[in-house]
């Protein structure tokens, strides 16, 4: 299982701050899980469609977008930062 | 060196980082920087900031770390407000103390310039009666990009 979480306007347009999902073995990036999640679930694509620049993070690090992800991790998706 | 890295839902005292980072001679340089709500010519009546809990005190950490890393610093204090602001207060306090101006001025601008493009905070304004997600900024993301490119086998992550 991977925990996928969502933040600020992503997690507005996808409607939820999170979900656990469970993939097929072959979806083992980051990339590979958005294009996954786009497919199953619409309220995602859209959101993700309406979300052109992200950034990602895997167990609360920042990571790129071919960062390997296996069972149990953590996927955070959410818009370039603005703090400060 | 101490390090004071705090997530804030309530009002930030200017005269904090001062006081704390106080070291009774052993530095001979301290700097502070306050970023603040801007109010856009009144247009924006207040700023609502949400992060990623856990992930933004181990984001500002390894920044820190970095700084330290780069410039002999004795402290370093960065406190980020969290929630509901008003346009004129303090959103995010950055400072450090060190031997030295140069290296108190350097790692402050470091810090500041690392947390904007990598620290996960996100801000949206209240104009008008509705809230509007900030966008981020190129010119931001090209200032932090300009420190790591001059620290070589550095890399964060």
């Amino acid at each position: 299982m991977i925990e996928v979480r969502f933040f600020a306007a992503l997690r507005e347009r996808v409607g939820n701050d999170n979900m656990t999902v469970s993939p097929p073995e072959t979806v083992n990036t980051v990339a590979k899980l958005a294009d996954w999640l786009t497919e199953q679930d619409p309220r995602v694509a859209q959101a993700l469609a309406a979300t052109p620049r992200r950034m990602v993070a895997v167990n609360e690090v920042l990571a790129t977008e071919d960062a390997v992800i296996c069972d149990g991790d953590v996927v955070a998706l959410f818009p370039p930062v603005t703090g400060g | 060196m101490k390090t004071r890295i705090e997530i804030r839902n309530g009002p930030l005292d200017s005269t904090e980082p001062a006081a704390w980072l106080g070291d009774a001679g052993l530095s001979g340089a301290q700097v502070q920087f306050a970023g603040q709500v801007r109010d856009e010519q009144g247009r924006v009546e207040a700023l609502h900031l949400e992060h990623y809990p856990g992930m933004t005190e181990s984001v500002l950490s390894t920044i820190v770390e970095q700084a330290a890393t780069q410039w002999h610093l004795n402290g370093a204090w960065v406190v980020h407000r969290v929630g509901t602001i008003s346009p004129g207060d303090d959103i995010v306090q950055v400072a450090v103390s060190a031997a030295h101006r140069q290296a108190a001025f350097e790692a402050c601008a470091f810090i500041m310039d690392l947390l904007k493009t990598r620290a996960p905070f996100w801000k949206k304004e209240l104009i008008g009666g509705r809230w509007f997600w900030v966008e981020a900024r190129e010119r931001d993301a090209e200032a932090a990009a300009a420190w790591l490119q001059g620290l070589s086998g550095h890399e964060l992550p």
